[in-house]
C-alpha cells in the first residue's frame, strides 16, 4: 500500500509541467469554441428575458405577475382577453349580451376550439373554470374578480350566462385578467408544472431557474402564432440582463430591471428602446390610522413635501409620470391632479405647525425590495428631513412587508407600486393597510359598480380621484415606466402594459 | 477502522439532527406568511386559509417537524410550496450544475495553484515567487463578480465565444452545456486559486525547513526530487483542508456568480426559496447541505491518512 501511494505521489512530480499544459488546455477549449458557433439560423424563434422567475405557470392559482408574463394569451386564455391598448377584446367568447338591468351576461363561444392535449372545449369547461375559481376552497389570489357572480349556466355547448348579485359594470374586463382563464377539467390539477390551454402557444419545457418554451400551437383555433417558438429566460441580476441582450443571449426585455443602463442602448442601432406606461402607480402609502398621520393636514404637509419629480429622477433616473391620484394617466378618465398639493416646503411646514408637528415628527417609513422603494425611499427620507419629518427607515424583503405593513399595519409610511390594472377601488375596502374609511369613498364605489354606462363610469371615476387626492390619503408618487429593450429587428412586442403580461401572439422578426 | 467509522457516523447523526431542530426553529420565527407571499395582496381570508390547508401549514408545529424528519428518514423530501413539484427533483436539477461547476472549479483552481504556490516556496524571494505572490494578492483582492463580469465581456459580448450566462443543460449534450460553464468555472476557480496557492507556498516553505529534507538532500537526492518527494508531498495537509473547505463553500456558496451568470445552481434555489418562503426547500436544502460539508470533510480526513502515514490508526497501520 506505502508503495503505490508512492508512486502515485511521484506522478504527481509531473505537477509542474500542469501549468504550462492546464494553459494549453485552457487555449486550446477556447480555440474549439470559435469553432463550435456556427452561423445562426433564420429568425422564427424569439428568446425573452425576465427578472423574475413565475413559482409557478397557473394563473389561476396565484398572484405572481412572473405567471401571467409567461402564460397570458399565450397559452391560456379568457372569455374576453385585454389587448395592448386596454381594450377589453373577445377570445373563447366570440361574441355577448347584457341584460337591460345589467344582470345577465350571454356568451356565444367560439366553435372548434381544443385545448393542447387534444380535449374539446365547450360550455362545461367556463362553467367548471368559474366555478372552480369561486369555491369554498378555492385558492385564486382574485377570487374577488368573481364575487358578484351569483351562477354560471350553460343552456348549451357553445352558451354561456353569467347571472350576477350586482351589476358590475366591470365584469368583461374583470374576466379578461390572467386569473380568469378558462382551463379543462382533466389538466386543472397539474397546470402548476405543465399548463394546458387553448392559446396559440404550447407549453413545451420549463428547466427551472433558467428557462421555460413554448411553441407554436399548429391547431390553433384563431389566426397562428408568427413566431415558430420562443424561449423565456430567467435573468435576475441587471448586469447579467445588460449582458445577456449585448451578447445576443436574449433578443427582448419587455420589462428591462436596469434603467441606468437603458442610455448604453439608445445610442445603440441594433437595439430599440421603448419607454411605455404600466398600472403601476408607485405611492407613499401613510398608515391613516397613526395618531399623527390621521390628521389631515400632516399627510396634505407630506404631500407638499415631496418633489416628485426629484423621486422620479433620482430613483428611476427619469423614466416615470408624476401622479396626483390613484389613477393611471394613460386612462381616458384620469384627472390630472398633480397640481393639488405642489411641492412647496414653506405650505408643508406651514400645515405641520397648525397641527402642532411644528417642533418636528418621527415617522417609520419601510421599504420592500424593488428598487423603486429602495433608491425611492432615500430620497423621500431627505425630503421629508427638509421639513423636520425624521424618518426610521427599515428594509424589508417581501415576505416580511406583506406580514407587517400589508396584513399587520404596522407601519407609518411605505413606498410600493400597485399594479393592478384599475385598482382605484383598494381605497373602499374595509381595514385595508392604508387604514383609510370613508363611507362616501366606499358609496362612490358600490354606485361605480353600479354603472355600466360609459360616461357615467368616468364621471364616477373622476370624482373618486378627487376625493383621494382631497383627503389625501396618500403621497401619490409616479406611474412606473415600462423599460423594454429589445432588438431592432423584432416586431410586435407590447409597448405598454395594461395588464401584466408578454403577448408574443403579434410578435414577429422584420426580415 | 470500525471504531473511526462509527465515530464519524455518529457524528454524521448528530449534526444532521442539530441542523434539522436549528433551521426548523429558525424558519418558524422567519416573519412572513408562504400563503400571503404566493397570492399577493388581492388574496382573501378564505382563500389564504384554503391554501394553508393545503400546504398544511395550519398543523401544530411539533407535528409538522415529525412529519419533516420522518419523511426525510424515509427519503421523501417532501413537495415545494412554490414550484408544487417534489422537492428532490429541484435539487436533482440543480446539483446536475452545482456539482460539476464546483468540480471543474477546484479542478482547475489545484491545477494553477499547487505548481504556482510550490513555485514560489522553491524560488523564495526570487522574481519567480515576488511574481506569483503579487498575483495571488491581485485573486484575492479582486472581487469574483468582477472579474465574472469582465470575463463576460471579453469572451461573450466581444468575442461571442461563449454566452453570457444560463445553463443549456445536460440533454442539450455534453459541450453546449460544458461551454456554459466555463466562465463560471474559471472565476470562481481563480480566487479560490490565489488563496490555495498561498497556502501551498508557506506550507511548502515550512516543510523545506524540516529535518527529514535535509537528510534527504544529504543522502543524495537532487533538490528537485527533495522538494516533490518528500517537501510537497508532506506540506498537503493543510492543503487539502482548504480544498475540503472550498469544495463546501462551492456546492451551495456561489450565490453571486451564478446571479452574475443566471445559473440556475443550489445557490439561487436557496435564496429564492427564502424569498418566496419555500420553506420546505430551505430546510431539505440545509440538511443536505450539511450532509454534504460532513462527507467533504469525512473525505478530507481519509486523504490526511492517504497522504500522512503517521496519522493511519489501527489496520491501516502496516
Amino acid at each position: 500500500m506505502k508503495r503505490t501511494v508512492e508512486k502515485k505521489l511521484l506522478a504527481s512530480g509531473l505537477a509542474r509541467g500542469f501549468l504550462r499544459g492546464g494553459l494549453i488546455a485552457v487555449a486550446a477549449v477556447f480555440g474549439a469554441l470559435v469553432a463550435a458557433s456556427g452561423a445562426q439560423a433564420a429568425k422564427d424563434s424569439l428568446t425573452l428575458g425576465m427578472v423574475l422567475e413565475p413559482p409557478h405557470l397557473d394563473p389561476t392559482a396565484g398572484a405572481a405577475a412572473a405567471i401571467d408574463e409567461v402564460v397570458y394569451a399565450n397559452i391560456f386564455e379568457g372569455l374576453t382577453r385585454i389587448d395592448r391598448d386596454g381594450a377589453v377584446k373577445p377570445a373563447l367568447a366570440e361574441s355577448w349580451t347584457v341584460s337591460a338591468d345589467g344582470l345577465t351576461y350571454t356568451f356565444k363561444l367560439h366553435q372548434g376550439v381544443t385545448f393542447h392535449d387534444g380535449t374539446g372545449f365547450d360550455s362545461a369547461d367556463v362553467k367548471f373554470s368559474l366555478d372552480r375559481a369561486m369555491a369554498e376552497d378555492s385558492t385564486n389570489a382574485q377570487k374577488g374578480l368573481f364575487a358578484a357572480i351569483a351562477s354560471v349556466e350553460t343552456p348549451d355547448a357553445a352558451t354561456v350566462v353569467i347571472t350576477l348579485k350586482r351589476a358590475t359594470g366591470n365584469l368583461l374586463f374583470n374576466l379578461g385578467w390572467g386569473d380568469a382563464v378558462i382551463v379543462a377539467p382533466e389538466s386543472a390539477e397539474t397546470n402548476k408544472s405543465n399548463p394546458v390551454g387553448t392559446g396559440p402557444f404550447v407549453f413545451e419545457r420549463w428547466v427551472k431557474g433558467d428557462r421555460i418554451e413554448i411553441g407554436r400551437n399548429p391547431d390553433y383555433w384563431g389566426e397562428a402564432a408568427k413566431l415558430a417558438r420562443a424561449t423565456i429566460k430567467i435573468i435576475p441580476d441587471p448586469a447579467a440582463a445588460t449582458a445577456a441582450l449585448l451578447a445576443g443571449d436574449v433578443d427582448a426585455f419587455a420589462n428591462f430591471p436596469a434603467p441606468e443602463a437603458l442610455g448604453q442602448f439608445e445610442g445603440d442601432p441594433r437595439f430599440a428602446v421603448v419607454i411605455g406606461s404600466t398600472e403601476g402607480e408607485t405611492i407613499l402609502a401613510m398608515n391613516n390610522g397613526r395618531k399623527a398621520l390621521s390628521d389631515i393636514r400632516v399627510r396634505r404637509a407630506l404631500a407638499h413635501a415631496i418633489d416628485r419629480q426629484a423621486v422620479i429622477d433620482g430613483a428611476m433616473f427619469g423614466y416615470g409620470t408624476p401622479i396626483g391620484t390613484h389613477f393611471a394617466p394613460h386612462h381616458p378618465a384620469y384627472v390630472d391632479l398633480t397640481g393639488r398639493y405642489a411641492f412647496d416646503r414653506e405650505k408643508a411646514l406651514a400645515l405641520l405647525a397648525e397641527a402642532g408637528y411644528g417642533a418636528g415628527l418621527t415617522l417609520s417609513l419601510k421599504l420592500p425590495p424593488p428598487s423603486y422603494a429602495r433608491r425611492g425611499g432615500e430620497i423621500v427620507a431627505a425630503q421629508l428631513a427638509a421639513i423636520g419629518v425624521a424618518t426610521e427607515v427599515a428594509q424589508l424583503e417581501w415576505a416580511q412587508w406583506l406580514e407587517q405593513v400589508f396584513r399587520g399595519k404596522d407601519y407609518d409610511l411605505t413606498i410600493v407600486s400597485h399594479t393592478e390594472p384599475m385598482d382605484i377601488g383598494i381605497y373602499g375596502r374595509d381595514d385595508y393597510y392604508f387604514d383609510y374609511d370613508s363611507p362616501a369613498f366606499k358609496a362612490l364605489m358600490a354606485k361605480l359598480d353600479a354603472t355600466a354606462d360609459e360616461g357615467a363610469r368616468y364621471g364616477l371615476l373622476a370624482e373618486a380621484q378627487n376625493k383621494l387626492t382631497e383627503d389625501s390619503v396618500n403621497v401619490f408618487l409616479f406611474q412606473l415606466a415600462k423599460h423594454g429593450v429589445w432588438n431592432s429587428g423584432v416586431v410586435g412586442l407590447w409597448e405598454n402594459s395594461p395588464v401584466q403580461a408578454n403577448d408574443l401572439t403579434e410578435v414577429y422578426w422584420k426580415q | 477502522m470500525a471504531v473511526f467509522l462509527l465515530q464519524r457516523l455518529t457524528a454524521f447523526v448528530v449534526t444532521l439532527l442539530a441542523a434539522s431542530l436549528v433551521v426548523f426553529l429558525v424558519m418558524e420565527v422567519l416573519p412572513g406568511d408562504p400563503a400571503a407571499v404566493m397570492l399577493g395582496v388581492n388574496a382573501r381570508e378564505d382563500t389564504l386559509a384554503a391554501l394553508r390547508n393545503e400546504m398544511g401549514l395550519d398543523r401544530p408545529a411539533v407535528e409538522r417537524y415529525f412529519l419533516w424528519v420522518g419523511g426525510l428518514l424515509t427519503g421523501d423530501l417532501g413537495t415545494s410550496y412554490t414550484y408544487g413539484v417534489p422537492v428532490w427533483e429541484l435539487v436533482r436539477d440543480r446539483i446536475g450544475l452545482s456539482l460539476p461547476l464546483a468540480f471543474i472549479a477546484i479542478c482547475l483552481s489545484t491545477v494553477i495553484a499547487i505548481p504556482l504556490g510550490v513555485l514560489a516556496a522553491a524560488k523564495r524571494n526570487r522574481a519567480a515567487d515576488v511574481g506569483v505572490m503579487g498575483f495571488t494578492q491581485l485573486g484575492i483582492a479582486v472581487p469574483n463578480f468582477w472579474f465574472a463580469i469582465l470575463l463576460i465581456l471579453l469572451f461573450a459580448v466581444h468575442w461571442r465565444l461563449v454566452p453570457a450566462g444560463g445553463f443549456a443543460g445536460w440533454d442539450a449534450g455534453f459541450w453546449p452545456a460544458l461551454k456554459t460553464l466555463l466562465l463560471p468555472a474559471v472565476a470562481l476557480a481563480l480566487p479560490q486559486a490565489a488563496i490555495l496557492a498561498r497556502v501551498t507556498r508557506s506550507s511548502v516553505l515550512e516543510t523545506l525547513g524540516e529535518d527529514y529534507v535535509r537528510t534527504a538532500r544529504a543522502k543524495g537526492l537532487s533538490r528537485r526530487a527533495a522538494l516533490w518527494r518528500h517537501a510537497v508531498r508532506n506540506a498537503l495537509i493543510p492543503v487539502v483542508t482548504i480544498m475540503g473547505l472550498q469544495f463546501s463553500f462551492l456546492l451551495a456558496g456561489t450565490i453571486i456568480i451564478e446571479n452574475v451568470f443566471y445559473l440556475p445552481g443550489l445557490g439561487r434555489l436557496i435564496f429564492q426559496a427564502i424569498a418566496q418562503r419555500d420553506l420546505i426547500v430551505v430546510k431539505d436544502l440545509v440538511i443536505l447541505l450539511a450532509a454534504a460539508v460532513v462527507v467533504v470533510n469525512f473525505a478530507v480526513d481519509l486523504l490526511y491518512a492517504v497522504l500522512d502515514p503517521r496519522l493511519r490508526g489501527g489496520q491501516l497501520h502496516e
